[in-house]
């Protein structure tokens, strides 16, 4: 079972305070992604649950059990970092064994379930290589073993993905989905990466500042962001923030419009201006369009046939309804 | 064709390699050979390289005049004893530095170097009154002290840079793993920082044996160490080189065989942690 709950947790390194008091419930078997720019606190929030970092105040409650002041060992919660992290002296299935020694299980059974583990991630033929024999993804997947094995009660990943290449990073996310429907445990994740929160979170929290911006599914962040911040930060291109006269025009401070919500014409539209930019995907193309009265450049997706250069005039008009308003704190105006 | 230029260039490069090794070795080869000749065919002129006529002569006599294997045991002794009694105080304090730094861990480890651009014989004086009190003239306890203390700052320096390479990650990931202080060090710290140490030792094994500035002013006969038994052979009725050469290979060949034996660890204390 892996319920956790923080209640007014806080943390400051000397008289900077990190993450201001906050409150945070992590249902168990969920899908957690903490996501937000560098800095924001996410990791510090991920190693004050991990207990690899002492809270300032508040308390942390893992099923049920206040867990405040016990060590990261008698957590019951497993930890795969970004570096991996890996024991460089042991092979594959002693690092994978490691905890299970720890835990001064017998010799049988740690054979059983590293075999299983090893079988699971498809290291089987690594098994007896160290660390250093291995490429970036089948180190990932030994971290990934050795948290498996000791069947804890959540998991945490602090950006185990950054330092893999784009093609193995996809393949990786799947897989880590794909164990977490298959063991259904908590696990929560951190990751900058929006594109990685959106494809794996049940419930993203969205940090800016060490403050929670907004806690949602997936959807509810893209469909509804709480503020500015959250509508900038969710969604790839991201949203187009404009503010002045057009957003006057809709009774706000800024209004807010995703570049797949906009439609762009050669002939008729709401604005008028200049493609300076345009980035052929084949299935997409996104226009960075200027010159169109307003103050920002505006991003739209459009279709990948939809035939335009740099230079070319084009119409563009938001869809109605699709339109987000925020107010002068930047809060979302309904 | 690109091939060939590449080619030349790289016997250019071995070439050069050679020159310069042989240009290093060249004096430790000269004594060896040196050692061989007669006391004429070491100061002929011009020098005799190779065609002379060999000879153990030199040996015999280095042999019956002084007693070698005492100076050997020494030696052994001095360099054990100071490299061993180093770890003991180097290993904790470099931990500490690199695993719990304070603010001024920079500037302690800065001052600790810095004693070591202290001329030696700036403190001689002192250092030979303050052994004449208590009773540590010519004795082998008192020269480890010094000689563990004039190589510390190195030792500790060392053991530090390898401590630092361990990544903390590793550490955090052995204590969510359910690793005590105990097993962390045990099965994590240790067998990881294990390389580093070996050639702490190694390097330091080796400078201990070579020092010759404390070990000649501190010692008579009862602590001598190999040093001094070389020097016993630059005598002021004028020098013989044979001789002396003799005695030099002697004291120099333990410390060689040894480093060539460690090659390999030392090479490999020396790149720890260059790959990832």
């Amino acid at each position: 079972m892996g319920r956790i709950v923080l209640d007014k947790v806080s943390k400051s390194f000397g008289s900077t305070e990190v993450i201001p008091p906050l409150d945070l419930e992590i249902n168990d078997g969920e899908f957690v992604v903490f996501v937000g720019p560098s800095g924001c606190g996410k990791s510090t929030l991920l190693r004050l649950i991990a207990g690899l970092e002492d809270v300032s105040g508040g308390k942390i409650e893992i099923d049920g059990n206040e867990a405040t002041n016990i060590p990261p060992a008698k957590r019951g919660l497993a930890m795969v970092f970004q570096s991996y992290a890996l024991y460089p002296h042991m092979s594959v299935r002693k690092n994978i064994a490691f905890p299970l020694k720890m835990a001064k299980m017998d010799q049988a059974e740690i054979d059983k379930r590293v075999d299983g583990a090893a079988k699971v991630l498809n290291l089987a033929d690594y098994i007896d290589r160290r660390p250093g024999q291995l490429s970036g993804g089948q180190r990932q997947r030994v971290a990934i073993g050795r948290a498996i094995v000791r069947e804890p009660s959540a998991f945490l990943f602090d950006e185990p993905l950054s330092n893999l290449d784009a093609a193995l990073r996809v393949g990786m996310r799947l897989e880590i989905s794909e164990l977490h429907k298959r063991l259904a445990t908590t696990m929560i994740y951190v990751t900058h990466d929006q594109v990685e929160a959106m494809t794996m979170a049940d419930k993203i929290v969205v940090l800016h500042a060490g403050v929670i911006e907004q806690v949602g599914s997936p959807l509810e962040l893209y469909e509804k962001p709480r503020n500015a911040f959250v509508a900038g930060f969710i969604g790839s291109p991201k949203m187009n923030l404009i503010s002045g006269s057009e957003a006057k025009k809709h009774d706000a401070e800024t209004i807010g419009v995703r570049p797949e919500h906009i439609t762009a014409s050669a002939d008729k539209g709401e604005w008028k201006g200049v493609v300076a930019v345009a980035e052929h995907l084949g299935s997409d193309t996104f226009l960075h369009v200027h010159e169109t009265g307003l103050a920002e450049i505006v991003t739209v997706r459009v279709g990948g046939e939809f035939d335009v250069r740099h230079g070319d005039t084009v119409w563009l008009t938001p869809e109605a309804g699709k339109i987000h308003r925020f107010d002068q704190k930047g809060m979302r105006i309904e | 064709m690109a091939r060939a230029v590449t080619n030349q260039r790289k016997s250019i490069n071995t070439i050069a390699a050679w020159v310069i090794g042989l240009l290093i070795f060249f004096p430790i080869l000269w004594t060896i050979l040196t050692s061989f000749k007669t006391e004429a065919q070491a100061i002929a002129d011009p020098p005799i390289f190779l065609f002379f006529d060999w000879t153990l002569e030199n040996y015999s006599v280095v042999q019956e005049r002084s007693n070698y294997m005492r100076f050997l045991w020494n030696s052994i002794f001095l360099a054990g004893g100071s490299t061993i009694l180093g770890l003991i105080v180097a290993v904790p304090a470099a931990w500490s530095m690199a695993f719990v730094p304070s603010k001024r861990t920079k500037d302690i480890l800065l001052w600790m170097l810095s004693t070591k651009m202290l001329p030696a014989v700036g403190v001689l004086y002192p250092i030979y009154l303050l052994f004449i009190q208590l009773g540590l003239l010519d004795s082998r306890i008192g020269l480890v002290i010094v000689l563990m203390l004039i190589n510390l700052p190195i030792i500790v320096w060392m053991l530090y840079t390898y401590f630092k390479e361990i990544p903390g990650e590793i550490l955090e990931a052995a204590r969510m793993d359910g690793a005590g202080l105990k097993e962390e060090l045990l099965y994590v710290l240790t067998p990881m920082a294990v390389p580093g140490i070996a050639s702490t030792l190694l390097l330091n094994f080796i400078l201990a044996w070579n020092e010759a500035f404390w070990t000649l002013n501190l010692t008579a006969v009862d602590a001598a160490p190999l040093t001094a038994f070389i020097a016993s052979y630059s005598s002021p009725e004028g020098l013989f080189f044979a001789k002396l050469s003799a005695a030099s290979t002697m004291a120099i060949a333990p410390i060689l065989i040894l480093g060539w034996f460690s090659q390999k660890q030392l090479v490999r204390g020396l790149t720890f942690g260059a790959v990832k």
